[in-house]
């Protein structure tokens, strides 16, 4: 998901008709834009770096996220602990770095649970049409309108607080939305010529759906896919904040928070730092958001 | 106009019939139960007391035995937990702290959202307009968990303005109603911001000025009302945040409301308490989407009741 500048972006004139002419020019075009938008680069590059932090910053660090030092017990951010040390002496920093592999873990993998099903959901009701279209968006229609947070809530608390059944209860919830916009997307594109031409070439309907209509919409799915990670994580660490989420000695930024919360009146580090790290991270996350649908040329979409 | 609220009306059952139906199999699938404790109960008595509340009997007898007394008495059953107290008193006890709570978050978060969305919109593309986007976007991106803290960590602990947790008091009131308003005075602030822009270029705001209608009255009578609607649009899936996001808001500043009572009932395996309260949340929801429909179309014409 990170837009490292690994790719040198296409020269792009508008003299030179062969190369605007090109396959690549509306992505070198949306990447020029993105490269304009100097907060969806710094949001870009925020979250290229925690995301190179997190995961192979804990293989740098002497400690473990459970190493306690109970002599130790909470001390101030200084120079043989950066960020300080929690109430059991462990170093935070570690354990932000470890949580952080956590909240960006079940945010990426709820996101892809939310995305294929959203994806497929909306692709095959607004390809098939009819009253199977009908029927099909009548549900999500009801579903919209159920309080889901509660139901994750009942959930966890219910089916045990593992993680799989965490990310899968998300991802449940969240590809509502996903599922609209490609239906909607997909409506429009059922009617133009060259899926006519697919379709009288003899195509199967699954090629069609996914070789020829999928690859069309893939602007709107990048950035409501990048808009919903930040959710994802929100509701995460939601959850794990009433307790739900991830279990100790594991920490997510969620719990860190919680428990910095707890503890604020004497350490105010331990709330200080997580909540600063997470809510950079959903900032990011929000600006390089925004700025995709403005590189790539998304308008909102409502149905 | 009577009949697109029937037929909404009739649209509401199947979702709240589902709604009820999930949680009730959802709780009773779910290992575990509202006595079992760390003491062992004698079985006698443990059947006794399935028996006083009707867990003895199949599921789905149980279920529709359930249902009919909540749609024909609108009774919600005994508590589990509270013994001698009925899910009705509970919810009777503490929703209107919630109702409180939730109703000065959402003044808060109009009169913040609404002005500074107005104003962002008027002065577009200024220094004005990046400081209020920046501080939306952080609104919207500093979860309610964090910055509730944060508030108490500064104006509680540190200032000694205001208390720390409680309800007693309108000292108490502050720092809840501001956390729980500040985030959705973004959500707002940025629709108010976008749906005034995309109004304030139409030919019926030239047409009022070349009229000489005053500034502000133009703003305030001809666009606003127009650029209201997304606002409204998102009010009505808004309030279901604003009831869950009081959830973590009420355990932060121990706020006896709903929202805390739901999540410690859910802990506490007390049945008919949990399933009371989804209930009432869900019969809100649908009422405020209602709600939020029929404003739509009474400040768009145009839009027509199906």
């Amino acid at each position: 998901m990170n837009l490292a500048p690994a790719v040198p972006p296409p020269s792009l004139s508008a003299s030179d008709p062969a190369q605007l002419e090109s396959g690549h020019s509306l992505w070198g075009d949306a990447w020029h834009r993105l490269r304009q938008n100097r907060l969806a680069v710094a949001g870009g590059a925020a979250l290229f770096v925690l995301t190179v932090l997190c995961t192979s910053g804990p293989w740098f660090l002497q400690a473990s996220y459970q190493d306690q030092n109970l002599d130790l017990g909470a001390t101030a951010p200084g120079a043989a602990h950066w960020l300080g040390t929690d109430t059991l002496g462990r170093d935070l920093l570690v354990r932000l770095l470890y949580g952080g592999r956590i909240s960006l873990g079940v945010g990426l993998s709820a996101t892809f649970v939310a995305l294929t099903i959203g994806v497929s959901y909306g692709a095959i009701a607004g390809y098939v049409g009819g009253k199977t279209d009908i029927l099909m968006m009548r549900l999500v229609d009801i579903l919209y309108a159920l309080p889901f947070t509660i139901f994750v809530i009942l959930l966890m608390v219910f089916f045990g607080r593992n993680i799989i059944l965490l990310f899968v209860a998300i991802g449940a919830v969240e590809w509502l939305t996903m599922a609209r916009i490609v239906r909607g997307q997909i409506l429009s594109l059922k009617k133009m010529e060259f899926i006519e031409a697919a379709r009288s070439l003899g195509l199967s309907n699954r090629r069609i759906i996914f070789r020829h209509m999928i690859p069309n919409i893939l602007g709107p799915i990048i950035v409501y896919t990048t808009l919903t990670i930040p959710s994802v994580m929100l509701l995460e660490a939601f959850l794990s904040f009433l307790g739900l989420g991830v279990q100790p000695p594991m920490s997510s930024w969620g719990t860190l928070i919680k428990d910095g919360a707890e503890k604020m009146e004497e350490f105010w580090w331990l709330l200080v730092f997580p909540g600063s790290v997470f809510s950079l991270t959903l900032l990011s996350l929000n600006f390089l958001g925004d700025g995709l649908r403005d590189a790539l040329d998304v308008r909102g979409s409502k149905d | 106009m009577l009949r697109f609220i029937a037929h909404r009306l009739l649209q509401a059952v199947p979702v709240l019939f589902i709604i009820i139906a999930v949680s009730f199999f959802m709780l009773r699938l779910a290992p575990g139960g509202p006595f079992t404790a760390e003491k062992a109960i004698p079985p006698e008595i443990l059947r006794n007391l399935e028996a006083h509340y009707g867990l003895d009997k199949p599921l789905h007898v149980q279920f529709f035995t359930y249902l009919g007394k909540v749609v024909l008495h609108g009774d919600l059953g005994p508590s589990f937990k509270y013994s001698n107290r009925t899910v009705n008193e509970i919810i009777a006890d503490k929703l209107p702290v919630s109702l409180e709570l939730g109703g000065l978050a959402l003044l808060v978060a109009l009169v913040l959202g609404l002005t500074f969305g107005i104003l962002a919109a008027l002065r577009r593309n200024t220094f004005l307009d990046y400081l209020y986007s920046t501080v939306g976007m952080l609104g919207i991106c500093v979860p309610t968990f964090v910055f509730g803290p944060l508030l108490v960590l500064l104006f509680a602990i540190q200032l000694g303005w205001v208390n720390a947790s409680g309800w007693y008091t309108w000292q108490d009131r502050v720092l809840p109603a501001l956390t729980l308003g500040f985030v959705f005075s973004a959500y707002i602030m940025r629709l108010t911001r976008a749906g005034m822009l995309e109004v304030l270029h139409q030919d019926y705001i030239r047409t009022a000025r070349a009229k000489g209608a005053s500034e502000v009255r133009i703003v305030l009578r001809h666009a606003l009302r127009g650029g209201l609607l997304p606002v409204v649009a998102f009010l009505g899936p808004g309030t279901a945040d604003l009831l869950t996001g009081s959830f973590v808001i009420e355990t932060i500043f121990q706020v006896p409301g709903l929202g805390r009572e739901f999540v410690n009932s859910a802990f506490n395996r007390d049945y008919t308490l949990v399933l009371g309260t989804v209930i009432l949340f869900a019969v809100l929801i649908v009422a405020c989407n209602l709600v939020v429909d029929l404003v739509q179309v009474w400040l768009n014409p145009k839009l027509k009741f199906e």
